[in-house]
């Protein structure tokens, strides 16, 4: 149903170690250098931002859990690469094609990068769908947490969240849609809400009966409650 | 473009384990082969490393929040669209196309997680720390802030409400602390130097002047 990256409520992690004060942003160098390949290989427009980040969950659950941050970065993009058609298998191993890429023309240049950092890609979309929900109001998430296009396919609402009534705190337009975008099944966009949840709702044990969780959800993970 | 995927590819002969297994070596063999083809250009890589490590990072913020704090009409901007107004200080761009700002306030103290991934509004802080990447922050933030607050060394009143923010979508919430007590007679320079990157992700506190 989850995968495993759908960590949010989980026990057993232990504790979190903070970072010293100026602690490098890159604290290897292939840190910075797997970054950099993945967002300048996403330039070649074969992919969007919903593909990529399937592509970093569907790493196996083994693979997922012993990967550090970049490793799963690194792993994902170079599946990516193979599956949308960029490199072969063949690549991979290092057996040498001649000839030029025909993506090459696309490549980012480096008096680009400035530009197409600072460009950005919204989210927002014009839609038809209508806003079913207003601010105030009460919904509850639908169950189980699981794309309802695609089984096992990508999706935005954590299953710690799945079947839970909260109520309407913003309404940020519409958006395009990660259950059908991350499967090139269009962008379908859609009203987005930002929704909160009592931690009494979620959790068993809440610290704090004041405290609250909010998620951003798309109006299809909603019923009206 | 390739076709469309209609079923996640679930195959467990994953193409990553064709590459190098250790992380340097996987990721230098990626970009030497990307390169040999032409569809990366090994400076424009340097350009991108550049602008995270030195030009993009929380003293991007800072201003934002220092001006929060001595501009009442820029807060109100702030606080009802924070994207045009972050953005007519430069600030927009990649992971910071939708920006909204939370305010922390004596009943309510703010805190942002991405539980999925690793969310986190990148023109305004840069990029995220180890920390917030981890498994530990990703499934604890949710169900117990004050906890993960206390390994911070952050103690709230039990008066004050935590509320969460899990970014699942492409939203990108960035917190404004409170202004630290003792701090009327600083300008907006000074009032910069204060502000944390965690007291804009909501894990820590601005630093009370000296």
């Amino acid at each position: 149903m989850t995968r495993v990256h759908d960590m949010g409520g989980r026990f057993g992690d232990g504790p979190i170690v903070p970072d010293a004060d100026g602690a490098p942003v890159f604290p290897q160098e292939w840190h910075g250098r797997a970054l950099a390949v993945t967002l300048a290989a996403g330039f070649l427009g074969q992919w969007n931002i919903d593909i990529s980040r399937h592509a970093r969950e569907r790493l196996s659950p083994k693979d997922y859990t012993r990967f550090s941050y970049y490793e799963k970065w690194i792993s994902a993009l170079a599946d990516l690469l193979v599956e949308q058609g960029v490199l072969t298998l063949a690549d991979l191993k290092g057996a040498e094609q001649e000839g030029p890429h025909p993506l090459a023309s696309r490549t980012l240049k480096a008096e680009a990068v400035s530009t197409a950092l600072s460009k950005g890609g919204p989210a927002d979309r014009p839609s038809n769908v209508p806003v079913r929900y207003e601010i105030g109001q009460s919904v509850r998430t639908v169950h189980p947490a699981s794309n309802r296009l695609v089984d096992g396919g990508h999706t935005r609402l954590p299953a710690y969240a799945a079947g839970a009534e909260g109520r309407v705190l913003r309404v940020h337009g519409t958006h395009v849609l990660p259950d059908s975008n991350a499967h090139g099944l269009g962008e379908a966009p859609e009203p987005l809400y930002a929704v909160v949840f009592a931690a009494s709702e979620l959790w068993a044990a809440p610290e704090n009966p004041k405290d609250e969780v909010v998620l951003d959800l798309w109006q299809s993970y909603l019923e009206p409650s | 473009m390739a076709q469309p995927a209609a079923m996640p590819h679930d195959d467990h002969d994953h193409p990553h384990a064709l590459l190098p297994p250790e992380p340097a070596l996987r990721v230098k063999a990626l970009e030497t082969i990307l390169t040999r083809k032409g569809l990366v250009d090994p400076a424009a890589l340097d350009e991108i490393i550049d602008t995270y490590q030195n030009k993009i990072g929380p003293q991007n913020g800072a201003r934002v929040v220092a001006k929060a704090w001595t501009d009442p009409e820029f807060k109100r901007a702030l606080l009802e669209d924070a994207t045009p107004v972050v953005a007519d200080l430069g600030f927009y761009g990649r992971q910071g196309e939708h920006i909204v700002v939370v305010e922390n306030t004596p009943a309510q103290h703010n805190m942002v997680v991405c539980t999925l991934c690793s969310c986190y509004p990148w023109p305004l802080l840069g990029i995220p720390p180890g920390w917030y990447k981890s498994d530990a922050y990703r499934a604890r933030a949710v169900r117990e802030p004050r906890k993960v607050l206390a390994e911070f060394g952050v103690a709230l009143p039990s008066e004050t409400a935590v509320r969460v923010w899990d970014s699942t979508a492409e939203i990108r919430y960035l917190v404004l602390p409170m202004r630290p007590k003792g701090t009327v007679s600083l300008d907006e320079d000074a009032l910069t130097a204060l502000v944390t990157r965690d007291s804009m992700i909501g894990t820590g506190l601005p630093k009370v002047p000296s």
